[in-house]
C-alpha cells in the first residue's frame, strides 16, 4: 500500500474543478438555507442549468466562453423565478418538494434522446473548451507544473485560477450582503417570516431575491465544473444535492466560510476513503469486502457522518455554539 | 419594578369618545379604524361576522371575549394576515381591502402576536433594528454600498438603544433573542413594533404568560403609548387589566360584537356577562355531567333540562 500516493491523490482533490464547483454550490445553498431558511432540495438542478447553459451556448450557438457563462447565470435566474413564483408564498416544505421535482425534470430533459443534437443525451457534452483555453493568459509551458501534489497542466491551472477567483468574489459578495440591513431582513425571515411581515417588509420579494442570488451562485458552481470537465447528466442526480447538503452542514450553514471548509473537507475525506479502502482490501485488512464493495462503503460512511453531524453538531464546524439551526 | 400597583389607575381615562347612544357599532368622534360587514368563514364555521365597529383615536381600546370569539381572527383580518370573505375596512380613511400585511404595517398599523415571535437567532439589537421602516440598506443593490446606508443605520441603532433602555432590555442587547424569558420577549416584541413609529399599535394578548411584576411594567408601557399620541387596540382575557387601562371596551362573542362602551358600564351589561363568563357561570359542570356526586341546585337542574331538550331535538 502506497500511503504517500494516497495522501497525494487526496491533497490534489483540494484544487480540482469539481471541488471548486462544489464549494460554490455549497455557498449558494448557504444563502438559501443557512441565511434565508429556504429548503432548496434541487441544488443539482441549479448546477445542471448553469453547466448546460454554458456548454450549449458554446456548442450550439458558437458564443465566446464568457458570454456563455453569462447565459448560464441568466438561465439560473429564470429557473429560480419559475420555482419561486408559485412556491414562495406557501410554507417552506412546499419549496423543498417542488425543487427536488424540478431538479429531476431538468436532469431528465437533458437526458432524453429527443434533444440529442443539443444536449448530447446520456453522453453529455464535451469539446466546448477550445475558446476558454485559448483565452488562457498564462505563459506557454508543456507538461505539469506546480509543487507537491498540486501539479497541473496549463489548461487545468487556468480553470483553477478562474474558479478560485470566482470563489473569492462570491465570498466577498455574500459577506457584504449578510452584514447589511438586507441580510438582517433575510435572517429575520429565516426565524419567523410573519414577524418580519408585521414589521412592514415585503417577505415574498426578499425570499425571491435570496432564491435568485443563491441559485446564481450554485449555477456558477456548475459552470466552473463544466470549464474543467465534460458535462454529463449523470452528475446532476439527487445524491449530488445531498452531498452538497452534507458539505454545508459539515461546515456550518449560517456562516460565510463554513460551506467552503465543509465542501473541501467533504471532498478530501471522500477522496481519502475511496483511495484507502480499496488499498486496505488489497492488502487483506478488510477480508469481508471486495474492491467494488469498498467503493460503496464510502457512501455508507458519508451517510453515517451526515446523521452523526446533524445529531451531535447541528451548527457545523464553524457555526456558533448558540446557533443551532435545527433546534428551535 | 418601576411603579406601584396603583400607578396604572392613576392616569386619567379618555372620555367622550363616542357620539349618540352606547351600543354595538356606535359611531366615534374621531375613528382611526373602521370595519364594515367584515365576515370570515372557515368552511361552515363563521369565525368573524362584524357588522360595524369603529376604533377611537388616541385611546386604549380593549377587545375582549371568550376563547373562540374570533378576536385573533379579527386581528388577522384587520392587519392583512388573513382575507375576509366579504367586507370593507379602512385605516385613517384609506381602504385596507386587499392591501398585503407588509403594506398595512408601513401605513402605520403595527401588530404583535399572541404567540410571541421574537426572532430567536438574531440579537436583541438586530431584532429592534429590523423594526425600522424605509431602510435604504434593505434594497438589494444598495446593500453593497455601505456609504448609502451607514448613517441611517446609525440613527436606527441609536433609536433602538433608547427604546431598549425604556423597556429595560439594554443589558440584553447583544444576546440572542432566544435567550430571553417569555415576558422579556413580550417586551421586545412591543418595543420592536415601536421602531416603525406606528399610529395604531395592535397587541394580541400582551399579558398572556407574563408574571404579575412584569405585567405591571407592561401596563405602564401601554399607557405610555397613549401619552405619546399612539392609539392602542389590545386583546386581553384579564378583566382587571382591562378595567385598569382601557378607555373603551369592545366585547366579541361567537364572531360578533355583542357590546361596547366605557369599561365600567360595559362590564355590567348582561350580554357581556353571558358572553364572557357564560350564562351558567355559577353551575358546577362536574356535578352536571355526573362526574362529581352532589345535589343539583336549581340552576343546574335547569341546565340539565335544557341539555336533555337539545338532545331530544337532535334525535
Amino acid at each position: 500500500m502506497d500511503i504517500l500516493q494516497i495522501l497525494s491523490n487526496t491533497a490534489a482533490q483540494i484544487l480540482s474543478p469539481t471541488t471548486i464547483g462544489f464549494v460554490l454550490a455549497a455557498i449558494g445553498l448557504a444563502v438559501h438555507f443557512g441565511f434565508t431558511g429556504l429548503l432548496n432540495m434541487g441544488v443539482a438542478g441549479f448546477m445542471a442549468v448553469g453547466a448546460y447553459g454554458f456548454a450549449i451556448s458554446i456548442l450550439t450557438f458558437g458564443l465566446p466562453w464568457w458570454v456563455a457563462a453569462l447565459i448560464g447565470i441568466a438561465a439560473a435566474v429564470v429557473f429560480a423565478l419559475i420555482l419561486g413564483i408559485p412556491t414562495l408564498r406557501l410554507r417552506g416544505d412546499y419549496l423543498a418538494v417542488v425543487t427536488i421535482a424540478a431538479a429531476e425534470v431538468v436532469r431528465l430533459l437533458f437526458l432524453t434522446t429527443a434533444f440529442r443534437t443539443v444536449t448530447g443525451s446520456a453522453d453529455g457534452l464535451s469539446g466546448f473548451h477550445t475558446d476558454f483555453r485559448a483565452s488562457n493568459p498564462l505563459p506557454n509551458f508543456s507538461g505539469n507544473v506546480g509543487f507537491g501534489p498540486w501539479t497541473y497542466s496549463r489548461d487545468q491551472w487556468w480553470v483553477i485560477i478562474i474558479g478560485v477567483a470566482v470563489v473569492i468574489v462570491v465570498l466577498l459578495f455574500v459577506w457584504a450582503l449578510m452584514r447589511s440591513p438586507w441580510g438582517r431582513v433575510i435572517k429575520g425571515i429565516r426565524e419567523d417570516e410573519d414577524a418580519v411581515r408585521a414589521l412592514g417588509k415585503n417577505v415574498f420579494s426578499f425570499k425571491m431575491q435570496a432564491l435568485v442570488v443563491g441559485g446564481v451562485i450554485i449555477a456558477l458552481g456548475g459552470i466552473v465544473t463544466a470549464m474543467g470537465t465534460n458535462v454529463n447528466p449523470n452528475v446532476y442526480v439527487t445524491s449530488q444535492t445531498f452531498y452538497i447538503w452534507t458539505a454545508l452542514l459539515l461546515g456550518g450553514a449560517a456562516t460565510i466560510f463554513g460551506p467552503v471548509l465543509g465542501a473541501v473537507l467533504f471532498w478530501v475525506v471522500r477522496a481519502f476513503l475511496s483511495n484507502i479502502l480499496p488499498a486496505l482490501v488489497n492488502i487483506g485488512v478488510l477480508p469481508f469486502l471486495s474492491g467494488e464493495q469498498s467503493q460503496m462503503l464510502v457512501f455508507v460512511l458519508i451517510g453515517l457522518a451526515l446523521m452523526l453531524l446533524v445529531i451531535f453538531r447541528p451548527q457545523g464546524i464553524l457555526g456558533n455554539r448558540k446557533e443551532l439551526t435545527f433546534v428551535k | 419594578m418601576s411603579s406601584e400597583p396603583t400607578a396604572a389607575v392613576g392616569r386619567a381615562k379618555s372620555t367622550g369618545l363616542h357620539t349618540g347612544d352606547v351600543r354595538p357599532g356606535v359611531a366615534k368622534v374621531d375613528p382611526i379604524l373602521v370595519a364594515d360587514g367584515v365576515k370570515r368563514q372557515f368552511g361552515g364555521l363563521t369565525a368573524v361576522d362584524v357588522d360595524h365597529v369603529e376604533i377611537p383615536r388616541h385611546a386604549i381600546t380593549a377587545l375582549i371575549g371568550p376563547n373562540g370569539a374570533g378576536k385573533t381572527t379579527f386581528f388577522n383580518l384587520l392587519t392583512g394576515f388573513d382575507k375576509p370573505n366579504e367586507g370593507e375596512w379602512s385605516f385613517n380613511g384609506r381602504s385596507l381591502n386587499g392591501v398585503p400585511a407588509f403594506r398595512v404595517a408601513r401605513m402605520g398599523l403595527v401588530r404583535t402576536f399572541q404567540l410571541t415571535k421574537a426572532l430567536g437567532l438574531l440579537t436583541v439589537l438586530d431584532n429592534m433594528k429590523l423594526g425600522a421602516t424605509h431602510q435604504r440598506g434593505e434594497r438589494f443593490w444598495s446593500s453593497f454600498l455601505p456609504f448609502l446606508w451607514r448613517k441611517q443605520d446609525g440613527e436606527t441603532e441609536a433609536k433602538a438603544r433608547d427604546l431598549l433602555v425604556r423597556f429595560k432590555l439594554d443589558a440584553k442587547s447583544a444576546d440572542f433573542a432566544a435567550s430571553l424569558s417569555g415576558g422579556q420577549r413580550k417586551l421586545l416584541e412591543m418595543a420592536r413594533a415601536l421602531m416603525g413609529d406606528p399610529e395604531l399599535v395592535m397587541l394580541d394578548e400582551p399579558m398572556a404568560g407574563v408574571n404579575p411584576a412584569l405585567t405591571e411594567s407592561l401596563l405602564e408601557h401601554i399607557l405610555d403609548l397613549k401619552d405619546q399620541g399612539m392609539t392602542v387596540l389590545f386583546v386581553e382575557h384579564d378583566m382587571h387589566m382591562v378595567r385598569h387601562i382601557a378607555d373603551w371596551v369592545i366585547v366579541m362573542a361567537e364572531g360578533r360584537v355583542v357590546a361596547e362602551g366605557p369599561p365600567d358600564t360595559v362590564m355590567k351589561e348582561q350580554a357581556v356577562i353571558d358572553a364572557y363568563l357564560g350564562a351558567h357561570q355559577d353551575v358546577d359542570l362536574g356535578v352536571v355531567t355526573g362526574r362529581v356526586k352532589g345535589e343539583h341546585t336549581a340552576a343546574e337542574q335547569e341546565l340539565l333540562e335544557q341539555i336533555e331538550d337539545a338532545e331530544g331535538v337532535g334525535e
